[in-house]
This record gives structure tokens, sequence and C-alpha cells, in this order.
């Protein structure tokens, strides 16, 4: 239990703070996955077959190759990339970019691409005759869309998105490989100083439990507030 | 674009990615019996058995996998009594260690599917059995277990394209796998892209292939 106290003897705050971190970092993923969502959903739906084709390469690509590999190309190659774009604006110093962007990034990415995969069933599932009557409402684009639309497309996607969520907090661990101390890196370095592994990955699997009960119990909790009327 | 590194690492890449599949066919394969053995404890009466096997699932689904491998790769080594065990030969190979956590995993997620395959059948058919006469235990192994296979495909091939993805974390405890040859290539050539493009493609052609065999396989056990 020392092991766990807080200040200079313990790792309790260092492991405190790196929990704080994997929330900020799936947090910001699930946000940046949801702006890919926002883009690529209407893709997917629209009736263009260029359209169709990109979006559904973009799910199809990242759903298929493993996360690890998707981070190894936004750490080894994210620095690149924007060296690149800030050398066209005539940039041409190093750049670094820091390991919580990358990182939120890569999941990010990742997670879009399930939650592309929610949002599209979501709105598929959507009785046809939800949209005919808000046309015959006389509602506008606008008004159809946060009106009618999407509190039903909420109410279906929750669920689902609560799985996304667990996903993405999970792969978070994998950031840990780009040097951000989140719980995975924190315990590995706590391990490697005390040469304690044992204990500190069962703690860091006690933390990610954690995390996903109480994100489980707060989701559970929206669910019923979408579902009302049903 | 490096063309001549792309095919440069080909021939590597592929050779890893057999690693790869040796690791998923492995785990797959052990987690299956494990999925089937906890799914029947799940079907349990017995509250204690019950919550046993839902413990079990829900550890290993709520934490990332890349936990579970590092506490029995790093974690167990530590256990002096362990190393002088029989057990000793496995646990200290990484191989081992990467697939004895996939497999607990994957069983943990499967155990979940079969489940749910078991419940979904109708209390019809296991009726329909009993009233002719067959033995509850011919019951379950000839009609049970077939109809909760076919009813688990779909789910099961998810289940399986999403474990290939996880043996890349293998790299992580040393074992060149497609992920660690490729991280190997990108770190020591400063091409992300190229590497990522090649590994990425033979990762997609996997998915591709495990999906339509999941999809010939519900075709051929489906009902009509």
């Amino acid at each position: 239990m020392e092991l766990l106290a807080f200040g200079d003897t313990g790792w309790g705050d260092e492991l405190f703070y790196a929990t704080l971190m994997t929330i900020a970092v799936s947090i910001t993923a699930m946000f940046i996955g949801f702006l890919f969502a926002l883009i690529f959903t209407p893709l997917k739906l629209s009736k263009n077959k260029f359209l169709n084709f990109i979006a559904n390469s973009y799910t199809t690509i990242i759903r298929g190759v493993p996360e690890l590999l998707v981070i190894y190309l936004f750490f080894f190659g994210g620095t690149g990339a924007v060296m690149f774009v800030a050398s066209i604006f005539g940039y041409n110093e190093y750049i670094e970019i820091n390991a919580f962007i990358t990182g939120a990034f890569a999941i990010g990415i990742i997670s879009g691409a399930y939650s592309t995969e929610v949002f599209r069933g979501a709105i598929q599932s959507i009785d046809k005759g939800q949209f005919e009557a808000a046309n015959v409402l006389g509602l506008n684009k606008f008004g159809k869309f946060f009106k009618i639309i999407l509190p039903q497309t909420l109410r279906l996607a929750i669920p689902n998105l609560s799985n996304v969520w667990q996903i993405t907090l999970k792969d978070t661990s994998l950031i840990s490989v780009t040097g951000l101390v989140e719980i995975m890196r924190q315990s590995y370095i706590a391990a490697g100083s005390t040469r304690d592994p044992l204990f500190f990955y069962s703690f860091a699997a006690v933390l990610y439990l954690l995390l996903t009960f109480v994100s489980m119990k707060l989701i559970n909790r929206l669910e019923v507030k979408y579902s009302r009327g049903y | 674009m490096d063309l001549e590194l792309m095919t440069n690492s080909f021939p590597k890449l592929l050779s890893a990615a057999v690693i790869t599949l040796k690791l998923l066919s492995v785990s797959l394969i052990i987690g299956l019996f494990i999925g089937l053995f906890f799914a029947i404890l799940r079907l349990n009466k017995n509250i204690l058995i019950n919550r046993f096997a839902y413990g079990y699932s829900y550890i290993f689904r709520g934490t990332p996998l890349l936990v579970q491998i590092f506490i029995i790769y790093f974690g167990l080594g530590q256990i002096e009594y362990l190393r002088s065990t029989v057990l000793w030969v496995i646990l200290k190979e990484p191989y081992w260690c990467a697939i004895i956590a996939f497999a607990l995993n994957t069983g943990a997620y499967t155990s979940e599917i079969l489940r749910s395959a078991f419940q979904t059948i109708k209390p019809g058919i296991i009726e329909a059995g009993k009233s002719l006469g067959i033995s509850n235990k011919v019951i379950f192994h000839k009609i049970q277990i077939p109809i909760a296979i076919r009813q688990s495909l779909p789910a099961y091939g998810n289940e399986i394209i999403l474990m290939m993805k996880g043996t890349s974390l293998a790299s992580t405890v040393t074992i060149m796998d497609l992920t660690g040859v490729a991280k190997y290539i990108i770190s020591t050539t400063f091409k992300p892209i190229e590497v990522f493009i090649v590994a990425g493609g033979i990762y997609l052609f996997m998915t591709f292939i495990i999906h339509n065999l999941i999809k010939f396989l519900e075709k051929k056990y489906s009902f009509n």
C-alpha cells in the first residue's frame, strides 16, 4: 500500500494524474471521433457513389487495420506531415507535435470510424414517416434535423456509442508507446523503478475497470434520459 | 513515395504476417474452448458459479488487452514460486504469454457471444427434443450447440477480426509479428506512410478473407 502513497514516497499522485490524463485523452479522442463522424456519416448516406466510396474506404481501412499500426503512422509520420504543410507556408523550422495531440488524433480517427457506423445505422433505422411528417409540418432543414431526426438518432445511437466509448477508452492505453504519461505509461515507469510490475499493472487494470464501470453508470443515465416517451 | 522500399519490405512483412496468423489461430482455438466453458457456466443456475463467469468476462472485457499482456508477461515472472514450477517453461516465452493473454481475452468475448446465442434459442426447439425422448445431454450436444454456433457466427466473425487486430500488441513484448516488423522498418527508414500502406494492405487483405469466410459459413449453415 505504501507504493501508492501520495507525495515523493509513493506513486499515488502520479497514478492519479495519469488517470486524469487517460480521461482527458479519451474524451478528446471521442470528440475528434464525433467530428469525423459528422463529416463521414452524411457521405455514407449520400446517393453519390464517389462520396460513398470515400466514406466506405475510411471506415473499412480504419476498422481493418490494427490500432497500434495507426498510432505508429501518426507517431512517426505526424511530425513530417505537419512540417510539410508548414513548409508550404514558408515555415521551415523543426516542429515537434506533442504526444497528447498525436495520440488523441490517432485514437480519434479510429473512434470516428466506429462512430460513423453507429450513426449511419441509427439514422437508417429511423422510420421514413418521421422525415415525411417533418416535411408535412413545414419544418425547415435545420428544424427537421435538430428537432426530429437528431433526438431519435441519439436514442438509437447511445447504447452503441457507449461501446465505442469503451473501445476508445481502452485504446488510449496504446498511446503509451508514444511516451504520453497516461495510466499505462505511468505504470510502466513505476514498475520499472520499483521492480514490482505485477502490482502496478494489476493496479492499472483496476483503474481501467473503475473507469469503464463509472462511465457505464453515467451513460445508462443518459440512455434513460433519451428514451423518455418510449 | 518510395516504391523501392515498399517492394523490398513486402516479403519481410509477408513472412511476419505468418506469425500474426499463427498467433491468431492458436489463441482463437484455445479461446473458443475457454469461451464455451464460461458460456456454459453463465447458464448455470447456481449464483456463485454464474457470478464467477460474469466476473471473468467483465474483467477481461473492461480492461485493455495491453494491460493483460503486461500482467502476464512482466507481472507473473515476478512471482518467485512460479519460476520454480513447470509453468515457467511456458511463461518465460513472450510468444506463449501473448497467446495466453489473447486466448483469455477472446475467451471472455466469445463466452458473451455464445451465452446470448444459447439464450436466444427458442424453448420450443428444446421441448421438441424432449418430447421425442432425447436425453438432455444429446439435446445439448446435437441441438443447442449447433444452433448456438449458427446464431453466433456473425458476432464471432467480428470477434475474429478484432482479435486479429489485437495480435498486433504482441509486438510490445518483443514478438516480431506484422506490426512488430512494420514498426522496425519504420523506425530504421523513417518512411511511415510507405510501410503503413504495405502492412495495412496485408492486414486489410486478411480482414477481407476472414470476412468472406464467415459469410460463406453463414450461408452454408443458414436455416433455409
